[in-house]
């Protein structure tokens, strides 16, 4: 009886202990702060979940979570749609990322692709520190970074011949994508840089307020797209290619054949094609952005 | 040779046009060098230290320029040659632009070397207006100071003006260019207000001059 009693008083405080550790663990941690030329980096851990977040003060949310115990693991639903790419290009073989962030998606790529040369445009150099020191991020042979605008890199790369078969532009500013980077103008230097089989994955929001004109614009310059959206995300990822969009059979039965593949990332790819949309959701009547006409003229409307 | 002076008021306004010009074209210079050389702090260190230079320079020739011969035609053609070489702003920029950006891979200095190409005549020919236009408003040297002290006042008005209506509203409202073709169309305007003025002023002030010399005999 003693015992009993010594035994439901010992389960008592170590479930005591527990209530108090465990949220110990749960609350974030902020490992490292910095201030760089183009926003504040913030490094928070909570738990075994390791993020990057950019302007915290400002609400922004998180650009790149980690778990530190398992790197293949994608814990972002925009990270892995940016892997729809591969129902148009299943094999790249040169691929340019615009946005290094905490480096997943590129080291995903690398990981997938061990052949493949992964050039990446990061315009942050204290970005680039982030992702090596905090986030496991490393160059190797075939995957380099370059410290640059992705504007100034795509458009010398276009100039020297360069092509691509796999672009993810993923480059985001302060507020949202740098408007020199949404413009009809640059996607035709973007186009460029597109070889004849490539296709070009687009991080956007679906909730942002040029959501009509970055579609109006895509539209213009590569006349259909696939609009891929999922419940669970707030991003629109654009996926285009410079031939006619293949037809959904196609894009299944190629789901079917590298959704193994993925499956250790936890991308659900074999969802994916029911998702991809060609439906106009966006209002065809608002202006296509250029050089002329970025959205630093729509922020009153 | 033309003698006759400006009213103040004149000189003011077109004072306060330069001012509010110079700034409109600054705040444009990094949305036109941005498809070139990004949109980084560093190009808007170039776009500054260029304006900075022009300007610098525009002032020690303007102050120079006064001192020969100080005449409302020579002001006015300042606002016409400004406006004239902002032109190639608006029609040549990518064919500068592209030269410099393939001739040097550091966006850094391509903007620098850009911003020189495009942005440093015509801002240096409208920091001219500044130290001419006080040797026009200035009679006497005890008022030197003070008519200094007023254009300055009204021509740096006049770039906080510009600053702020480009950046808060002309791009909401107008494309890049459409603003420029304002810029030149307002300082050509400015210039011409001035040749106008000075052609009355001199037409009537050779009447009064008449009307003068008959009262005295």
């Amino acid at each position: 009886m003693k015992n009993r009693r010594k035994f439901n008083q010992c389960l008592v405080d170590v479930l005591l202990l527990l209530l108090i550790v465990l949220p110990m663990q749960l609350a974030a941690q902020t490992i490292h702060e910095e201030k760089s030329l183009y926003r504040d980096i913030t490094v928070v851990q909570t738990g075994n979940r390791r993020c990057l977040i950019f302007n915290v003060h400002r609400g922004d949310r998180n650009q790149t979570c980690v778990n530190v115990n398992n790197h293949d693991e994608l814990i972002f639903s925009y990270t892995k749609m940016s892997f729809a790419g591969l129902l148009l290009t299943p094999e790249p073989k040169k691929i340019l990322i615009a946005g290094l962030g905490g480096g997943t998606l590129p080291l995903t790529f690398s990981d997938l692709f061990p052949d493949a040369v992964i050039d990446i445009v990061e315009v942050d150099q204290a970005v680039v520190n982030v992702a090596k020191d905090y986030f496991f991020f490393e160059e190797n042979e075939n995957m380099t970074v370059a410290v640059n605008d992705a504007r100034v890199f795509i458009k010398r790369a276009g100039i020297l011949g360069e092509k691509y078969d796999f672009i993810v532009l993923d480059a985001f500013g302060g507020d949202y994508i740098p408007e020199h980077l949404l413009t009809q103008e640059f996607l035709e230097e973007v186009k460029l840089v597109m070889a004849e089989d490539a296709v070009l994955v687009a991080n956007t929001f679906s909730t942002s307020r040029f959501y009509d004109h970055e579609s109006v614009t895509y539209q213009r310059v590569f006349n259909e797209f696939f609009n891929f959206k999922l419940p669970t995300s707030g991003n629109r990822i654009i996926i285009a290619q410079l031939d006619p969009l293949p037809p959904r059979g196609e894009l299944v039965s190629r789901a079917q054949l590298l959704a193994p593949l993925l499956e250790k990332y936890g991308v659900p790819l074999l969802e994916y094609p029911n998702r991809l949309s060609t439906r106009v959701d966006w209002d065809m009547s608002r202006r296509v952005l250029t050089d002329q006409y970025a959205p630093a003229n729509l922020l009153n409307n | 040779m033309n003698s006759v002076s400006l009213p103040r008021i004149v000189i003011i306004c077109v004072a306060f046009v330069s001012g509010f010009s110079i700034m409109t074209i600054e705040m444009l210079g990094a949305r036109i060098m941005a498809p070139y050389f990004g949109g980084s702090l560093s190009v808007w260190g170039s776009l500054i230290t260029i304006f900075m230079l022009a300007l610098s320079v525009g002032y020690l020739i303007g102050g120079r320029l006064s001192t020969r011969n100080p005449n409302p035609t020579t002001f006015a053609l300042f606002f016409i040659m400004a406006a004239a070489f902002s032109i190639p702003i608006i029609v040549f920029a990518d064919a500068i632009m592209r030269p410099i950006f393939l001739a040097i891979e550091d966006p850094r200095y391509g903007s620098l070397f850009a911003s020189i190409f495009l942005y440093f005549i015509p801002t240096s020919i409208l920091g001219m207006i500044s130290p001419y236009s006080v040797r026009l408003m200035v009679n006497t040297h005890e008022h030197s100071g003070h008519m200094a002290g007023q254009l300055f006042f009204v021509s740096t008005i006049g770039s906080a003006g510009g600053t702020l209506a480009t950046s808060f509203y002309f791009v909401l409202w107008f494309d890049v260019n459409q603003i420029l073709w304002g810029a030149v169309a307002v300082l050509l305007m400015a210039g011409c207000l001035i040749l106008l003025v000075s052609y009355f002023l001199q037409s009537s002030g050779s009447k009064s001059q008449v009307r003068g010399y008959e009262k005295q005999t």
